[in-house]
């Protein structure tokens, strides 16, 4: 496998620009998710209004995949309702693990689609899932 | 000298440009070989059968014991073999820890000590509501012998550090440390061993010491196999914590009683072929001489710091010190360590990343984490300088 197909455009992209990257002045659910066999280090954020997740964001330190992964994360789920979230984690994660996903369900994924050949590298799968495993924990608590 | 010939894995793995010895070494022909002679020719269950072959076992058992003993200027009968480094210090925490320290004793663990040398600690201190304290480091990442010795006192009952720090490099002062502690209290001290002893000459005797661990897989043994050295007396006053056969005495229905020696700790099946690999790792070692060793692996070492400091954006950890293990931490700016690992292994260079089980450490020396090259006899300077042709890759990739 080559360089250019693990570090695709998607992933340096997001990797370079921080706009999920930041920490929320109020948050209602903080999760912290952490790989210590490479030393990411993240604490994922939620705000949620009634059944709509109002923002997120999520700060700490990270390897180029589990950044651009948790950037991608939010961009997809903020300002969308609860339920929404959590069908499209859920699909990621499924995704990622190589399990059978829907065609709609793919597209719902938008760029994190993109991610899904990461699933056949064991050792970054961690990264990839990080922040949606932490966003998991914190609906499963709504 | 070329060394790497030894080692049959890079005759199957010819691009292997293996960078993580401090994590586990890479094992030898003889090593290899004594382990399937040992299965071929001699295996039986030591100290039990009454028959030539179990006669055979145990002897080769013993021998290993006595090789072990020697290697570091001990005893037989002070050895107990564990299945390595993190086996023993929790048999310490639970054989020693749990059952002579009290309420109110204070515990003083190097904070940059491995998770396994540290976290037994937190659990005994818990469990028995002692104070955990940590002696800190200096600027330059060796130990802070002032910050020992102010927090010595007439409570500190037990002394731990690493000898080679797993993460650095950096070989921690024991003489000074020893010397420290015995003037000023009655504490043991515990050596995390298990960097050193394949780099320098250890003398528990010399030394001073209550208690050394090590493991065999970081010394060209095989995994599963280790020890811990503990004067006499020590063993004497311990009681076991792993109950089965071989550590008995008698057994009633009722009641049972314990051997009073090392055997105590060394029930059930013993890893006889581990203790063969054992015992032909430390032949290996002394036919090459730990001295020609040692500075084998300084040139390698320093030809790696110099080429590393001369590339633009890496940042060197530690690299002041000037008693080390073969071991570089380092960073390269603006690219996450496993990112930087992903570039190099594929280019067959296998370097270490993350916290290298020592949080507390990356921590106190503010690295969220950071990458770390080992380095052993069968590394060369055509690897050292694979390392920098995929560094240079990492940078100018990430830029």
């Amino acid at each position: 496998m080559d360089l250019d197909k693990i570090y695709t455009e998607v992933i340096m992209d997001h990797n370079k620009s921080r706009h999920n990257k930041r920490e929320l002045e109020n948050p209602d659910y903080t999760e912290r998710g952490h790989n210590p066999n490479c030393g990411d280090d993240f604490t994922i954020q939620l705000k949620i209004e009634g059944n709509k997740i109002a923002d997120g964001g999520f700060v700490g330190e990270g390897c180029a995949i589990s950044t651009a992964s948790a950037s991608i994360l939010f961009d997809l789920i903020i300002g969308r309702e609860v339920e929404d979230g959590k069908r499209i984690v859920g699909n990621f994660l499924k995704m990622i693990k190589q399990e059978e996903i829907s065609e709609d369900d793919r597209e719902e994924l938008e760029d994190a689609g993109l991610l899904e050949n990461i699933s056949n590298m064991p050792g970054r799968v961690k990264c990839a899932t990080l922040a949606w495993n932490g966003v998991k924990v914190i609906f499963e608590k709504l | 000298m070329n060394y790497k010939e030894l080692f049959p894995i890079f005759e199957n793995n010819k691009e292997l440009v293996y960078l993580d010895t401090a994590a586990t070494s890479q094992k030898p022909k003889s090593v290899l070989e004594a382990v399937w002679n040992y299965n071929i020719n001699y295996n039986a269950n030591p100290n039990r059968g009454g028959y030539k072959l179990g006669v055979k076992s145990t002897n080769l058992f013993l021998g290993g014991k006595k090789k072990v003993a020697d290697f570091i200027n001990a005893q037989s009968d002070e050895i107990i073999f564990t299945k390595g480094a993190t086996e023993s210090l929790n048999l310490l925490a639970y054989s020693y820890g749990l059952n002579e320290l009290k309420e109110g004793d204070e515990i003083l663990v190097g904070i940059s000590s491995h998770h396994s040398n540290l976290v037994p600690w937190q659990e005994v201190s818990k469990k028995l509501r002692c104070k955990l304290k940590y002696i800190v480091l200096k600027a330059d990442g060796d130990l802070d012998l002032e910050d020992l010795s102010e927090k010595l006192n007439e409570n500190t009952k037990l002394v731990t550090i690493s000898h080679g720090v797993n993460t650095t490099g950096v070989i921690h002062p024991i003489k000074d440390v020893v010397s420290l502690v015995r003037e000023k209290t009655e504490a043991k001290i515990i050596l995390d061993a298990a960097q050193t002893i394949s780099h320098i000459k250890l003398d528990v005797k010399e030394l001073d010491i209550d208690f050394l661990v090590f493991s065999g897989h970081k010394m060209f043994g095989p995994m599963g196999i280790g020890g811990l050295y503990a004067k006499k007396e020590m063993i004497e006053k311990m009681k076991p914590f792993l109950f089965g056969g071989d550590m008995i005495e008698f057994v009633e229905k009722e009641n049972s009683t314990y051997r009073t020696d090392f055997q105590k700790f060394e029930g059930g099946t013993q890893n006889v072929e581990g203790v063969v690999g054992l015992s032909a790792a430390i032949d290996f070692i002394e036919e090459i001489g730990l001295g020609n060793i040692h500075s084998y692996e300084d040139e390698i070492l320093n030809y790696a710091t110099e080429k590393l400091k001369g590339l633009e954006g890496i940042k060197l950890y530690c690299d002041t010190v000037s008693h080390k293990t073969p071991v570089i931490a380092f960073n390269v700016e603006g690219v996450h360590p496993h990112d930087v690992a992903q570039v190099l292994d594929l280019k067959n260079v296998a370097i270490r990343t993350g916290h290298h089980c020592t949080q507390p450490l990356m921590k106190y020396l503010e690295v969220p984490s950071c990458c770390r090259a080992s380095f052993s006899i069968y590394n060369t300077f055509e690897d050292i300088d694979k390392l920098v042709e995929g560094l240079e890759k990492v940078i100018s990739y990430f830029k």
